[in-house]
């Protein structure tokens, strides 16, 4: 700043220093009150039966001991694995799936009343039929977790190519572009932003997934600690396991996010559908 | 009728709030007549639309003080309108809905309201499209809405921040004229925030030039031009010329 | 638009219009027509032949259908389902929308309540239903509480976002115009948050329908959810469809309502995309 700057605010007299506000500190509000919560559910918690409501350090301690024993990083790996397996399948089908699509009105007028009924179609009501068909094994865990990840991908993937300019299009027919490169050097990047906001949404839906089914299998998987801990009136190993999903759930929105950001760095972040 | 003293106002980094970050006005002082039209000019960064704000009442000046017909201004008030640049219609409602809503704010039943509402359309040249969402119309007649709309409240004082900046060349000359053939049917006062030299000329009784760095003003332009400006060409008016010349040689120095 | 005399001539003259060959993309309509019959002609034909228990067919789920709703027992369960429902997502939508209207425009409840509605809203609600059904039984209230849970964060995040996104400058029309803070509130911050509060409506109605059935086939008592547990342990395959179809029906249905809403609550913008 201008020294010049400097000299009209002392003339004026002005005050160099805004007065204290409670707002320029606003994580000092969130611990406060995060502090506040936590001491009333241990006060409180401590009084109630415990078979009913647990309190913060009973639930931290059933997490060191859940940790120590081995229990939540070999059940945390496999929830881990099967979403890996059905969240990639779901990627892959559903971009090359919404590329054609998109691309083709023929192809879009044939898929399109099906992917609909089954996108409306609430994915957990067909899980006891899956269950019938694939057993409780691994297949059909990544197939639910597929299920439920696959739609928003596939319509952002299908909404975003039929929104590709045509104008975009024309430049790469004006350089005499091939069918091939016009969809790999225009449309695709073109569309990468919409792909990435179907992934980004995708993920969430993947994780519900992985959830339900490993509720409803009951087998192997996080999902199925909740379930044992819940017969067994473990409120507390509970917690741990909620709060688990809970930070699985910000560190893979997070990671989608910052994936987003990266491949789409042209573009403001594109709201999804759903 | 409006009267600014020794008005100073220093902005402070948003993210350290002890930094000084820019003195957008320093001691700025100047008086307004009752009906008169002054235009206040000069280069982006030069506190002009910062000037228009603190007399809108909108944000507080740090030093000095407005005076209008003797009563300090602190807030917003009922003797004041402002025409923003960027129209600042309510997408919600139709047109005739942003006319009403000076109206409404103050409590006049909707009959009323609708009356006045409809007259001040009217005005503005905008009959028939009452029932027009603002994404419906041109950018042109958005801001007539938004003109119609501050003049229903019948003010002393007429506060407009750039409201042509965003129309088109052609549209923007045809707003001139009606601006000032509406001007001449009220006994309003006009204050006029803008950059372009032809327009202050075209428009005004008085240019006030401001400069950066600080903010401040650096000279009045008296307009001596001939009224109805928008009979025969002023524009072609050797004086016009003249006051122009004047006018880029103050803001150039 | 109509042609002219000098058109009509012109196009007579080129013998363009019966130039025009058949083409596959002028008849979309009937490609997708013959799709879904095609899709159904399939099932039914290679549906006979697998065996009942991992596969029906469509004409054994009409008659299942019938036979269902003539016992009364689907409708029973339905409309338990639908009650539960209707008191969770009303309930969920108030406090979302108040919620979301407090944290947006107050920093300080911003401050105090963000914590809690981050940490929950990135938790899957799913694997809150062993602790909910441990804590209020199988009853209703169990799955009430579901309902609300799913149904909250998409309206409470996007009335949020919405009364964050009203620009500035329509909130300064409101104060040049002499609006003090609750006319603000009422004319200018929640008209302009409406797109985004209805976006977020739209994503809840789905949601909550999602977190009823889970939570029904979790405890499979009752509601359409136990309905779907029961048909499918007693291998009924046919009978299995019939909820699945009501619930997509009403999936769609109830989209499409909030859809028609959002028209014609916020005519003046196009629908916003949800969070």
């Amino acid at each position: 700043m201008a020294s010049t700057d400097e000299q009209i605010i002392a003339e004026l007299g002005l005050r160099r220093e805004r007065p204290w506000s409670i707002y320029d500190y606003p994580n000092l509000i969130r611990a406060a009150s995060v502090l506040c919560f936590l001491s009333a559910w241990e006060i409180y918690g401590r009084r109630t039966d415990p078979l009913l409501l647990t309190y913060p350090t009973a639930v931290l301690s059933a997490a060191l001991q859940l940790i120590g024993t081995g229990e939540l990083p070999r059940q945390l790996m496999a929830s881990l694995a099967t979403l890996g397996v059905g969240f990639v399948l779901s990627v892959v089908l559903g971009v090359g799936l919404g590329l054609i699509m998109g691309r083709s009105r023929i192809a879009e007028a044939a898929f399109d009343p099906h992917m609909n009924a089954l996108y409306a179609t609430p994915q957990v009501a067909l899980i006891p039929l899956l269950m019938m068909w694939l057993g409780l094994g691994f297949t059909i865990k990544a197939v639910i977790i597929f299920s439920f990840a696959f739609f928003p991908i596939l319509i952002n993937t299908a909404s975003g190519v039929r929104n590709v300019g045509a104008a975009m299009v024309e430049v790469g027919r004006a350089y005499m572009a091939s069918h091939r490169q016009i969809l790999l050097k225009i449309i695709f990047p073109a569309a990468l932003p919409f792909i990435m906001a179907g992934v980004r949404i995708a993920i969430g839906r993947a994780v519900v997934g992985m959830v339900v089914a490993e509720l409803f299998t009951a087998i192997t998987g996080l999902g199925a600690m909740l379930t044992l801990y819940g017969n067994l009136f473990e409120t507390a190993k509970m917690f741990v396991v909620i709060i688990v999903f809970g930070l699985l759930g910000v560190a893979l929105i997070r990671a989608t996010q910052a994936l987003e950001n990266r491949m789409a760095r042209w573009k403001e972040t594109e709201r999804a559908t759903r | 009728m409006l009267e600014v003293r020794h008005l100073s106002k220093v902005f402070f980094e948003q993210n350290d709030p002890r930094k000084p970050g820019l003195v957008a006005l320093y001691d700025v002082s100047f008086s307004v007549r009752k009906n008169e039209f002054v235009c206040l000019l000069g280069p982006s960064g030069c506190g002009k639309t910062t000037l228009i704000r603190i007399i809108a009442g909108l944000i507080a000046a740090d030093k000095g003080e407005i005076l209008v017909n003797g009563a300090p201004v602190r807030e917003p008030g009922r003797d004041r309108c402002m025409v923003f640049q960027q129209f600042g219609l309510l997408p919600w409602r139709t047109a005739l809905g942003n006319v009403e809503f000076g109206l409404e704010i103050e409590g006049v039943p909707r009959e009323a309201r609708q009356k006045v509402a409809r007259r001040y359309l009217d005005l503005v040249g905008l009959n028939g499209f009452e029932n027009y969402y603002p994404h419906q119309i041109s950018g042109g007649m958005q801001q007539r809405v938004g003109i119609a709309r501050a003049l229903s409240k019948e003010p002393d004082i007429l506060l407009m921040d750039e409201p042509f900046g965003a129309v088109d060349a052609q549209t923007r000359e045809q707003l001139q004229e009606e601006l000032l053939k509406i001007w001449a049917k009220t006994d309003t006062t006009v204050i006029f925030v803008t950059h372009s030299i032809d327009e202050s000329v075209y428009l005004s009784d008085r240019v006030v030039v401001m400069q950066s760095r600080p903010g401040r003003i650096k000279e009045e332009v008296k307009v001596d031009l001939p009224r109805p400006r928008w009979e025969g060409d002023v524009k072609a008016d050797p004086r016009f010329a003249q006051l122009r010349a004047e006018i880029r040689e103050s803001l150039r120095t | 638009m109509a042609l002219n005399a000098l058109e009509e001539t012109a196009l007579r003259d080129l013998d363009l219009a019966r130039a025009r060959t058949f083409r596959l993309t002028d008849h979309l309509g009937l490609i997708r027509g013959s799709s879904v019959v095609a899709v159904i002609l399939l099932w039914e034909f290679f549906g006979r032949d697998v065996n009942p228990l991992f596969l029906s067919y469509p004409s054994a789920i009409a008659r299942a259908t019938v036979q269902l709703l003539a016992a009364g027992e689907f409708q029973r369960q339905a409309l338990g389902s639908l009650q539960v429902y209707a008191v969770g997502l009303s309930a969920a939508l108030a406090l979302g929308i108040f919620l979301g209207l407090l944290m947006g425009r107050y920093r300080l409840a911003e401050y105090l309540l963000d914590p809690y509605v981050y940490a929950l809203d990135a938790t899957p609600r799913v694997a809150l239903i062993p602790l909910l059904l441990l804590w209020f039984g199988l009853g209703a209230s169990a799955r009430i509480a579901v309902v609300f849970l799913s149904g909250i964060f998409p309206v409470l995040m996007n009335t949020f976002s919405g009364v964050r996104t009203v620009s500035a400058d329509l909130v300064e029309v409101g104060r040049v115009y002499g609006a003090r803070e609750g006319k603000i509130f009422t004319k200018i911050i929640i008209p302009a948050s409406l797109p985004f509060i209805m976006a977020g409506i739209r994503l809840a109605v789905g949601r909550a329908l999602i977190g009823i059935i889970t939570a029904e086939m979790f405890a499979a008592v009752t509601g359409l959810g136990a309905l779907l547990i029961r048909y499918s342990s007693a291998l009924a395959t046919d009978k299995f469809f019939v909820p699945v179809i009501f619930l997509s029906l009403l999936g769609v249905i109830l989209s499409r309502a909030v859809e028609a809403l959002e028209r014609k609550m916020a005519p003046w913008k196009k629908t916003e995309r949800a969070l």
